[in-house]
């Protein structure tokens, strides 16, 4: 078994989050320096700032991170400021911009995830622990939304499979379920729509041990920002996004096929597997191509490629699968 | 109303009307959109239209309400033709943005995707009002029969309702303010020509007697 040495993060490499919004005063302060329509707009930021404080946030603290031979070459990053001003998080609000301003309020630590089912025994991981377990790697994956926008971001994390190893599932166990975090009280904005909550997602068990996908801690090198899935959620590159689950609480091995938000929401539209693939349609809008964020209008739009264009890594998942059939 | 105060007061109209597509235009130059400039077009264009109609459906239920709002006419067909305008752009966002110009794409769209087929359905409606919106053609149409084809705004205001629900992911409300709005000043029309019926009865019953 691949054992990596554990990756103790010395507590001299942990920025304060004092230091850290100093050092993003101090940018801020060089930057208004430089030009009076940027100090207009970095007044505007702290005053946005001071309005929606981000409380208990851990955002920005720099991970130490090695290389890894998975990440994917070739492909402009997306700025970080739309990575994380961009989101879909619905229990924190259904526009985009709503996780920024709202999801401050989720509670990232103490954080713990339950292991449940099929495994040898229930244990209870501490996110601390989760993070030490394996070397943290930078991953730059595509992202594709089922909406068809995509972004191209620069993960930390380790391979799930990793994680997986450790619950020690049994053989019975043929799908793992990945239950995102509810508190209707922090997060109040589930009114606004019509769903019934804890956000559910799955992963057939070879899908979920394939390396690609990632047990995710950060972005940027730094600690995942709340509305991006803070403390720790799933990355699944060559599946529409609302496959990557957020803020997971509890990860489940089952030997039958989990329910999952969006497919039970309806059917037609998410499927389970929820491959990315340009060849079947979503009802009301076609899957051919898809706006690269963080462009102008006019050079959005770009091809939408098989498997996300994972699927050299990917494609033998489903040999002999009717991928329309299962999308 | 003063002849000045009906001046200064259309003018805040066309300023407010412009304002949405103002901080589209100056977005796309000074490429300020957002994450998704696409996205942000077709979303602004398309919410500024519903918004427009509202107002301009408003107009009718609110003057009956007092004599002393009978100035609001005014403003009705100012309203009317910038919903047309917006849901134009919106249309070209569609045309140029999402469907690259293609025809063949267009097609398959109206035919296949239902919030689409609503959502060309409702311009449709709008495009024969906005044509008819001169003097001269109330003139020519006469003020009974332009009147009766300027009813297709309600068809038309449901049609942009019932396409932003088939937009929307199931499950997600965020039409339900425009559609609780939009219903009650549909509904406020024959509502209130039922209390205008029963008042002049009364009137009526009481001069008998």
């Amino acid at each position: 078994m691949l054992i990596g040495k554990p990756s103790d993060i010395p507590s001299s490499a942990i920025t304060s989050k004092d230091r850290y919004l100093n050092r993003r005063r101090f940018l801020r302060g060089a930057l208004s320096g430089a030009a009076a329509a940027g100090a207009a707009a970095v007044g505007a930021e702290r005053l946005a700032e001071m309005f929606s404080p981000r409380i208990g946030a851990l955002a920005g603290t720099k991970l130490e991170t090695v290389k890894s031979p998975l990440t994917t070459t070739g492909e402009e990053l997306t700025p970080e400021e739309y990575i994380t001003h961009y989101n879909n998080f619905y229990e924190f609000g259904v526009d985009k911009d709503q996780p920024a301003k709202n999801a401050g309020a989720l509670p990232i630590r103490p954080w713990t995830i339950k292991v449940e089912g099929k495994v040898a025994k229930p244990q209870t991981f501490d996110i601390d622990t989760l993070l030490k377990l394996r070397p943290l790697e930078d991953r730059v994956y595509r992202h594709r939304c089922v909406e068809a926008w995509s972004m191209v971001i620069p993960w930390v994390g380790y391979s799930l499979s990793e994680f997986i190893k450790e619950c020690q599932p049994l053989a019975s166990a043929k799908y793992v379920q990945f239950l995102s975090y509810i508190d209707k009280r922090v997060e109040k904005w589930t009114s606004e729509s019509n769903i019934s909550w804890p956000y559910s997602e799955g992963l057939r068990m070879d899908e979920a041990m394939h390396p690609l996908a990632l047990l995710t801690f950060g972005l940027y090198g730094e600690v995942l920002p709340n509305q991006d899935g803070a403390p720790v959620r799933i990355v699944v590159p060559w599946k529409y996004g609302f496959k990557s689950a957020k803020s997971i609480v509890a990860v489940r091995f089952l030997e039958k096929q989990p329910s999952t938000t969006w497919n039970d929401q309806a059917p037609n539209e998410y499927g389970f597997y929820s491959n990315v693939n340009p060849e079947v349609d979503h009802p009301r809008w076609s899957q051919k191509t898809e706006r690269r964020v963080g462009l102008p209008f006019y050079s959005q739009r770009r091809t939408t490629l098989m498997f996300n264009g994972y699927g050299d890594q990917v494609a033998s998942l489903y040999t002999g699968m009717n991928l329309k059939k299962n999308f | 109303m003063k002849r000045s105060t009906l001046i200064l007061l259309k003018t805040l109209t066309w300023a407010a009307c412009l304002w949405p597509v103002s901080l589209l235009a100056w977005g796309a130059i000074t490429n300020s959109l957002g994450a998704d400039p696409t996205a942000r077009i077709a979303l602004s264009t398309g919410y500024t239209t519903l918004m427009l109609l509202t107002i301009t459906l408003a107009i009718t239920p609110v003057r009956r309400l007092s004599p002393r709002l009978g100035w609001l006419i005014k403003f009705r067909r100012l309203l009317g033709l910038f919903a047309f305008f917006y849901g134009s752009v919106h249309m070209l966002t569609y045309v140029a943005l999402y469907a690259g110009f293609d025809v063949n794409t267009m097609m398959a769209d109206i035919a296949k995707r239902r919030f689409i087929t609503m959502g060309v359905a409702a311009w449709l409606l709008l495009l024969p009002l906005a044509a008819t919106s001169t003097n001269w053609a109330i003139r020519k149409l006469g003020g009974k029969r332009w009147n009766r084809l300027h009813k297709l705004i309600y068809v038309a205001a449901a049609c942009g309702v019932i396409h932003y629900w088939w937009q929307v992911k199931p499950g997600v409300l965020t039409p339900a303010p425009f559609t609780v709005v939009i219903a009650a000043l549909l509904l406020a029309r024959p509502v209130q020509g039922w209390l205008l019926r029963r008042k002049v009865q009364a009137v009526a019953v009481d001069q008998a007697s």
